[in-house]
């Protein structure tokens, strides 16, 4: 499953890191952050909880970059 | 700008106001320490306090190549060296380079949203008489809408009354008003010049053509090129790298020669030095870019990665029916015997085909000016695989091909070997009169588009056709390609296209340019598929890796060239960033540079990348490439 997510962060080094943060995130297949987009696309492993799964990467995205927001 | 960047904005005229006095204060009299070191804390603190606590907040999170950290490191270690000025400089024109990079990237978000501003904001209803403004999302389709002048048409549909102009220019650049009249299918997003218009809809708002351009453009960013991987991959083990040379220059040499003082304030530079900010933002900001200028030209581009392939096309593959040709029959030439009149034979034709709706009856319906009149048509008698014949004006005419000719006694001259179409052959009350040649003529744009590839370093152009031999070689002729290929099945095609691949140089790619109905396997195939007169095509749009809105051939010399100039720019911002990083960072090592070059290093570079980012956002305006 794929879904897509507004984010909002202020550098593009910020964004790149964020999605290797979701990357890392147990459940997630898959990330992508569009920095010029400002969107996340996260693809859930099969049988992942998408809101449990996003609780963490929203957890490990403000470890790297505290500023950032990701609108669930 | 907003709220948050006057804020900096306002924190950095302060901090340099201050920063100034507090220099010109230091030169005219001697302070005493302690009154120095407070009066450059003031405006260090004001400028930096939010980098600091972010500084704080990677220490906590065990982020120490976070560039916040770094700056803070690298202001922190100059100010404990003495060198105030130099700290506080640092500190602000790093936040003068985040502040330009936030407000160029706001610009060029802007200007994109500007450029796609095709969204409809609503649909009129007419219930009882009275027209009600609705949200496009809530009228299902099978609605009737009223558009009237000046306004968007908001949904996909089909005119069931009025006609006029529409103005299609947002979606394919192209500045004709296109005609409507009732029948017609008309798409979401064109703007409705003259004439009200009741619109039959035919698709809800999120499937309709507005939609999905919007969505496609929206999301082109997110597939990433492999240039754009690369940088990300390369700035995680740039900053590290630097970050560890930096800690070995502080230690190393002075363990050696001693002098930690002079290396400290080196590895200090390193530190500046080490931010990968203006590589990291350039790159997306040109591709953001190049993909909105290229929409402004009616080419859609679905990613980045299309982008890059595209720049790097070698061999450029056409289909020709609809394509290179205008996918209709059309009378080409019209050759009557000596002493026959090429009107007359075309009025003959005419009016014999008068009730066949064949394509070619149709053409030749077409090519004839006169006004038809059935009165004038009796004992129409088609024939299979022969023609048709008909008393024309009491005269009888025999329309068909040479069996027909021959079966009605009229004396056909000899045959010209194979033709580039269908030629039709007239004989009236038993005598022949000449001929008609027709076929489906090229575009008027595709010649000048095969011409502009060749131009752009396209190594060959090949025409892929299920037609005859003689049709492809004449219209490829005509056209100036290199090759073609005649008489294939859709699956042929494919195969073709494989050993096009598999012939082409490393490195380039194979551009298969379609009309996107029946071609989707090749499309596929391709490097890079590209669909054209996609307006209101949804397994165009679905299939194609760049579609363009219009069925213009030339606009794909067009794509190239803006592709081709993206790219340049990226590998622009790619070779000036770490050259001039490089060359500062070898410089600091040997003791040549200090902290004033190492912030042109950091935030310069980052401004001017971003600078030449943004041209790429005129691209497509008037035909620009």
């Amino acid at each position: 499953m794929k879904k897509t997510y507004k984010i909002e962060v202020d550098c593009a080094n910020c964004a790149n890191k964020m999605e290797q943060a979701a990357c890392k995130t147990p459940g997630v297949a898959a990330a992508t952050v569009g920095f010029m987009a400002q969107k996340m696309t996260v693809t859930f492993e099969e049988g992942a909880d998408p809101a449990a799964v996003m609780a963490q990467v929203v957890k490990n995205c403000k470890v790297v970059e505290d500023d950032c927001v990701i609108y669930l | 700008m907003t709220k948050k960047q006057r804020k900096v904005l306002i924190r950095i005229l302060l901090s340099a106001a201050l920063l100034a006095g507090m220099m010109l204060a230091d030169r005219l009299a001697a302070l005493p320490g302690p009154v120095r070191l407070g009066g450059y804390l003031v405006p260090y603190f004001i400028i930096g306090y939010d980098i600091l606590r972010k500084a704080l907040l990677g220490i906590r999170n065990r982020q120490v190549f976070d560039e916040n950290f770094l700056m803070a490191v690298a202001t922190v270690g100059a100010l404990i060296l003495g060198e105030y000025s130099e700290g506080v400089f640092v500190m602000l024109f790093y936040q003068v380079g985040e502040l330009f990079q936030s407000y160029a990237v706001g610009k060029s978000r802007k200007s994109i949203a500007a450029l796609m501003d095709i969204r409809p904001d609503y649909a009129n209803l007419e219930e009882n008489g009275q027209v009600v403004r609705v949200d496009p999302e809530e009228v299902v389709p099978g609605t009737l809408i009223l558009v009237r002048p000046g306004e968007k048409i908001p949904l996909d549909g089909v005119v069931e009354e009025g006609s006029g102009s529409l103005d299609t220019s947002a979606l394919t650049g192209e500045s004709l008003p296109r005609q409507v009249e009732p029948g017609r299918e008309v798409i979401s997003g064109c703007i409705n010049l003259d004439g009200v218009l009741r619109i039959r809809t035919t698709r809800e708002f999120g499937e309709s053509t507005v939609s999905k351009i919007l969505d496609l453009v929206e999301n082109s960013s997110m597939k990433k090129a492999r240039t754009e991987n690369f940088i990300t991959h390369f700035a995680r083990y740039y900053t590290p790298a630097v970050c560890y040379c930096a800690l070995a220059l502080a230690i190393l040499p002075p363990l050696l020669w001693g002098n930690w003082g002079e290396w400290v304030q080196r590895a200090l530079i390193f530190l500046v030095v080490s931010c990968p900010c203006a590589l990291v933002i350039s790159i997306p900001l040109t591709f953001f870019g190049g993909i909105g200028g290229a929409s402004r030209a009616g080419i859609l581009v679905k990613g980045s990665n299309y982008l890059e392939a595209l720049s790097k096309a070698d061999t450029v593959v056409f289909d020709k029916t609809g394509t290179l040709t205008q996918g209709k029959f059309q009378v080409a030439q019209v050759c009557p015997v000596s002493g026959q009149e090429e009107a007359r034979l075309l009025e003959w034709a005419a009016l014999a085909e008068h009730y066949s709706s064949h394509p070619i009856a149709k053409s030749l319906q077409a090519a004839w000016s006169g006004d038809p009149d059935p009165a004038r048509v009796a004992q129409v008698e088609e024939l299979a695989g022969l023609g048709v014949t008909a008393l024309v004006d009491g005269t009888p005419i025999a329309l068909g091909n040479r069996r027909l000719m021959e079966q009605v006694g009229a004396l056909c001259p000899p045959e010209a070997g194979e033709e580039p179409g269908t030629r039709i052959h007239l004989a009236a009350e038993g005598v022949y009169q000449g001929s008609i040649l027709i076929s489906d003529l090229p575009k008027a744009t595709s010649a000048a588009a095969i011409a502009a590839l060749k131009k752009a370093g396209i190594r060959q152009t090949v025409m892929l056709t299920g037609d005859s031999p003689a049709a492809a070689a004449a219209v490829a002729g005509q056209l100036g390609l290199d090759e073609y290929r005649a008489q294939l099945l859709p699956a042929q095609k494919v195969e073709e296209v494989e050993a096009l691949l598999a012939r082409k140089p490393a490195g380039k790619t194979l551009v298969f340019v379609g009309d996107g109905i029946n071609d989707a396997p090749v499309l596929s195939r391709a490097d890079v598929g590209i669909a054209m007169g996609a307006l209101g095509s949804d397994a165009a749009i679905e299939a194609a890796d760049v579609v363009l809105m219009d069925d213009d051939p030339a606009k794909v010399a067009l794509a190239v060239g803006i592709c081709r100039r993206c790219m340049t720019i990226v590998w622009e911002n790619i070779l000036f960033a770490l050259g001039v990083k490089g060359a500062v960072l070898i410089a600091a090592a040997l003791g040549l540079s200090n902290m004033w070059l190492a912030i042109f290093a950091d935030v310069g570079v980052m401004v001017l990348a971003v600078l030449n980012a943004t041209r790429m956002l005129g691209a497509g305006k008037a035909g620009r490439t």
